[in-house]
Formats: C-alpha cells, sequence, structure tokens
C-alpha cells in the first residue's frame, strides 16, 4: 500500500525518545515532519540527541518509546525498506582507508544491487559530480578531509535514494569545501527533489542551507521554524558594546540594562537585547556618554539563530556542547 | 533492488583479498615469525630424535607443521583486527544501511584469511622442503596439506570475527593472540604426544584440540596417508570454523541492532 509519505518522501517522528543504560535520555520525546524536498536543519550542540536521532531515523538504532516513519515506512516495523529509500552519511567519514574511491563506489552500488554496466556509469557519474573523478584511483588513506566527506556523499547517494540524511557533513572542513558541498546538498535538493535531514551545530550552515531548523537541546526539539521566522520570534536586536577601561564593565552593564535584557554573548564587553529595537540605539550611546564611559567598540546585531538558541535555551550555542552517549549500553533490546 | 548473497560475498571477498594484500604488516610477520621460529626450534630441539619411539630421524620435518598453526593464528588477529577497525570507524554501519546480509558480511571477511592462508601453506611448504624436510604423503598430499592448512586459517579467522564483533576494539582483539599461543604451546608442538612424560602436561595436550591439527599435518608430511589423523584435523577444524561462525552470526545481531 502506498501511503502519502512514501509518495512524498518525507520524514514524521512521534515523541521519539532513546534511552541509554547508565546514561541520560539522549532523546526525549522529539516530534518533527520533513516535507519531500524540503532541507531540514537539525541544529544543536555537541551531545543534544542530534546523532541519536539521526541512528534512529536511520534504522540503526531502535527507539526505546514513540514512533517514526521515514519514506513512508516504519523505522522499527520496515527497516530494510526504510534502508532502501535513504542514504546517509554519518557523523565522521566512514571510509576504509586502503580502498579507492573507485572501489567505494563499486562496493557500495553492489551492494545496493545495481547491475554491473550502471555499477561502473554510477560510480564514475558520482564521482564526477562531488569533483573527485581525478583521485578516483587513489586510495582514500590520501584524501584530504574535504575529499573524504564528499566521497561519503558520493556513496550516500549510490543507490539513488529519495531522503539523504548528513549528520554533521561539514565539521572540519575548510570553508572551500563546506561550500562546495553545501552547493551539492542545495543542488539534490532543488533539481533531484530528495529530502535532506541535514544536522549541524553550525549556524551558519543551518541559516544558509536550511528551508526549515528544528533546534535541539538536552534532547528536546525546543524550536522550530525557518530561519527567517526564528528569528522573527526573537524580534529584537542586540547591542553589543566594549568598555575601553576594564574596569567600566560593571558600570556599563548598568546602564545598558536600562535599555533591555542581557544576552550574554560578548566575552569582553555587555550585550543587551534591545526592547526597543535598533532606534534605542542613539540614546545607548548618548546614555554611556553621559555616564562617562568610554567606548572601545560598539555594534549592533540582526537577530540570529544564536540569540533564538539562547533564548530558548538561556545558554549561548557556542561552546554548550558536551559529549554525546555514544557507548552508552541501551536500556531496552532491539525490537524485533 | 537487492543483490544475491553471492554478490554480496563475492564483493565484501573482494574487498577483503585487497586489504590483506595491501597491508604487508598483515602478511610479513605472518611468514616471518613462524619460520624463524621453525630455525630456533629445529636447531635447538634436533637431538631430540634419538628419544625412542621418535616417529621421524628429521626434527625439521616434526616441527614443520608447527608454522602452519602460528601462521593461522595470525588470521584471529588479521580478520578480528580487520572488523575491529570497521567498527570503530563507523564502516560496519555503512554496510548495514545497504541491503548486506550478515552471512554475506562474515563470510566475505574470511576471504582475506583464506588468501593469506594460501600464501602462508606454500612458504612453508616452500621452504621446509628446500631446507631438507620430508612430505611423506608426495605431490598429492601437499595439495591436503594445503587444504587443510587453510581450513584451519580460517577456522581460526571466525574465532577473530567473534572477537572484534564482541569486543568491538582492535586492541582487545590484538590482546587475545598471546592467548592462543598458550594454546599452542600446551600441545605436543615440540615433542609427540606419546612423549610427553609429564602428567599434567600429557593430560593438557592430549584435550588440546591443537595437538590433533598438528598431528593431522605431521601425518601427511611423516607418515604419508593416515585417514584417521587427517579426518580428526579436518573435522576439528570444521567444528572450530562451525562454532566460530555461529558465535560470530549471534555477535553480529547484538552488535547490528539495526531494524
Amino acid at each position: 500500500m502506498t501511503t502519502d509519505t512514501q509518495r512524498s518522501g518525507g520524514i514524521e517522528a512521534e515523541s521519539l525518545v532513546r534511552e541509554f543504560k547508565n546514561g541520560p535520555r539522549a532523546v526525549d520525546g522529539i516530534s518533527l515532519e520533513v516535507p519531500q524536498g524540503e532541507i531540514y536543519g537539525f541544529l544543536g550542540p555537541n551531545g543534544a540527541g542530534k546523532s541519536t536521532t539521526v541512528l534512529m531515523l536511520t534504522t540503526l538504532l531502535p527507539p526505546t518509546a514513540g514512533t517514526a516513519r521515514v519514506g513512508g515506512y516504519d523505522v522499527v516495523e520496515q527497516g530494510p525498506q526504510v534502508r532502501a529509500a535513504i542514504g546517509a552519511a554519518l557523523q565522521e567519514a566512514a571510509l576504509d582507508p586502503l580502498l579507492t574511491g573507485r572501489e567505494h563506489m563499486r562496493l557500495q552500488t553492489a551492494l545496493h544491487g545495481l547491475g554491473k554496466a550502471e555499477r561502473e556509469s554510477r560510480g564514475n557519474e558520482l564521482l564526477k559530480r562531488v569533483g573527485l573523478d581525478y583521485a578516483a584511483d587513489r586510495k582514500v588513506g590520501g584524501y584530504s578531509g574535504g575529499m573524504k566527506r564528499r566521497l561519503d556523499l558520493a556513496l550516500a547517494l549510490a543507490h539513488r535514494p529519495r531522503i539523504l540524511f548528513l549528520d554533521e557533513p561539514t565539521t572540519g572542513l575548510d570553508i572551500q569545501s563546506r561550500t562546495a558541498l553545501w552547493e551539492e546538498v542545495a543542488r539534490l535538493a532543488a533539481e533531484d527533489g530528495v529530502t535532506v535531514f541535514l544536522t549541524t551545530q553550525y549556524l551558519e550552515e543551518a541559516d544558509a542551507l536550511a528551508n526549515r531548523v528544528g533546534i535541539i537541546d538536552h534532547g528536546r526539539l525546543v524550536a522550530e521554524g525557518t530561519p527567517a521566522e526564528l528569528k522573527a520570534e526573537i524580534g529584537r536586536p542586540t547591542v553589543e558594546a566594549v568598555p575601553r577601561e576594564e574596569g567600566d564593565r560593571e558600570r556599563m552593564t548598568a546602564v545598558l540594562g536600562r535599555f533591555g535584557q542581557g544576552s550574554g554573548s560578548s566575552p569582553r564587553g555587555v550585550a543587551v537585547r534591545l526592547d526597543g529595537g535598533e532606534s534605542q540605539l542613539a540614546e545607548v550611546v548618548r546614555a554611556l556618554d553621559s555616564e562617562g564611559i568610554a567606548i572601545e567598540r560598539l555594534q549592533l546585531h540582526a537577530p540570529s539563530l544564536d540569540d533564538v538558541f539562547l533564548a530558548k535555551t538561556g545558554r549561548s550555542l557556542e561552546g554548550a556542547g558536551e559529549a554525546e552517549p555514544a557507548d552508552a549500553e541501551p536500556e531496552a533490546a532491539a525490537p524485533a | 533492488m537487492s543483490s544475491s548473497l553471492g554478490n554480496q560475498i563475492g564483493q565484501l571477498a573482494r574487498r577483503s583479498v585487497l586489504r590483506t594484500l595491501r597491508q604487508p604488516a598483515q602478511i610479513v610477520p605472518a611468514l616471518v615469525f613462524p619460520l624463524f621460529l621453525l630455525a630456533v626450534n629445529t636447531g635447538g630441539l634436533k637431538d631430540a630424535t634419538s628419544l625412542p619411539g621418535f616417529p621421524t630421524d628429521s626434527y625439521l620435518t616434526f616441527i614443520l607443521a608447527v608454522p602452519f598453526i602460528q601462521g593461522a593464528l595470525f588470521s584471529v588477529m588479521n580478520s578480528g583486527t580487520d572488523l575491529a577497525r570497521d567498527i570503530e570507524t563507523g564502516f560496519l554501519n555503512r554496510l548495514a544501511l545497504t541491503p548486506l546480509r550478515g552471512a554475506a558480511l562474515l563470510s566475505g571477511l574470511l576471504a582475506g584469511a583464506f588468501v593469506l592462508g594460501v600464501i602462508q601453506a606454500i612458504v612453508y611448504l616452500a621452504v621446509g622442503l628446500i631446507a631438507g624436510a620430508e612430505l611423506a604423503a608426495g605431490p598429492a598430499g601437499a595439495l591436503v596439506l594445503l587444504l587443510l592448512s587453510v581450513t584451519i586459517t580460517v577456522a581460526f579467522g571466525t574465532i577473530g570475527l567473534f572477537a572484534a564483533l564482541r569486543f568491538g576494539s582492535g586492541e582487545a582483539v590484538q590482546g587475545l593472540f598471546p592467548v592462543f599461543f598458550v594454546f599452542l604451546f600446551l600441545s605436543a608442538m615440540t615433542l609427540p604426544l606419546d612423549l610427553l612424560t609429564t602428567d599434567w602436561f600429557h593430560t593438557i595436550a592430549s584435550v588440546n584440540p591443537v595437538t590433533y591439527l598438528l598431528e593431522a599435518i605431521r601425518s601427511l608430511l611423516i607418515e604419508g596417508w593416515n585417514l584417521g589423523d587427517l579426518a580428526l584435523g579436518f573435522g576439528i577444524a570444521a567444528a572450530i570454523g562451525t562454532l566460530g561462525m555461529l558465535a560470530a552470526g549471534s555477535a553480529l545481531k547484538t552488535r547490528l541492532v539495526r531494524t
């Protein structure tokens, strides 16, 4: 029976939970829906539960509770069908350093059941698409981080999946490699209609790439919407001022406190979300001047996803992470 | 869309063989170390042939069986560490996301052990014969010796797979290596079972399956065709391989909790 979600190639999760023995509840009741062709950015610090969620949605880890359907198939009851519908590049490019890029493609396409002739053509096509045709016959052990990530993406696409899971695909990459990967992901969604579920801890990645963003913290989805919607929810810009004299910082905090709530995101100065919006900036300068506080730097920041994260969790995304309990033992046995 | 079991085994076997051939560090120690011990034992224990009841005048011929077992023990480490690395790097998860069957994964991974077993057997026999050892069973016996050696190597390889899947760490697999060597030293490695006069040692050696693997190989080198010893050797190797595969299959199910 073909369901709506099968046709749409989307993702649905309802109250998804994953508990670990000797560890916290890594995923704590996540519900989300991703329609076909959307790039969904799953944003959160290390240890928030992003990778655990991906492992459950890709059938590699059974949920402790809740349900999820990927491409219209239940992740617990219809694992093989889910795996046939998805491609995944999980955290850390999982490659064999002793094999060449072409040998990886051959193995992946063969295991997915592509015919011999198609294996070669599909492998060559994908290697060219990710810009690795020139290095196809080199052992992967000699690839750079960016090349490994691109090969990882090509392997995930070997069997033409309708849904693609990318778990922190650009972590550790330089700007150039990151941008190239973003372009390919955007092209896949726009031209091929591939649904992309992308986890990231980079604000700019979610901002630049995702149609919608879900913010996860301590296993819970704390906000969801388009980047514009989420920023609009915060609404107010932040003014950040750095005093010329370190000793003036306390007085500066008091002065700026008259204009709004502190955002706590300035390491050397004071940051305040302006209650009255950017029109208050002139008043802020006058107030500081009248108090005789010399300013080294003054900046007005438009709301960012970090502000959204801060508003929702009380913490800044930068440095908010901790290690995800990847090695923790599952509390429940795998479902049949 | 799904590939056949045969195709899956073939693809993973190809990878396993490529990996083995591209890692001289796996091949060279498995050849050099047993040959080194062969030379040491032959030089140091050659007078044992004068013991009453010793089955041959050539200690080299007697001790030549040992490198085949030592080499096979390396396959525990090689096949185990290869799989453990796949677990540690996430490559196993990549494979788990394909329609790969567990039986194909395990069988394919043993292909590298098979190839290493063939290389080892040919080298050990060639070196032994060049050094003056006898092969009483003749050219046909060489083929049976090759088959037996590879069977033992692959059987031991299954233990490596089980250890990798059970512990998920290359270090843990390597830690097993000395344990398996104890089995070799507590067997009829340097003297025939009948000539082991120390009671406790004789008892342990007589229940140690490695003794019978050695005796099967020796029967081809020293006696010619002793079907009883050969059947026991092949049977024990097959039993180790079967138990190893069953244990590895069970550990794989636990390791791969894919739905």
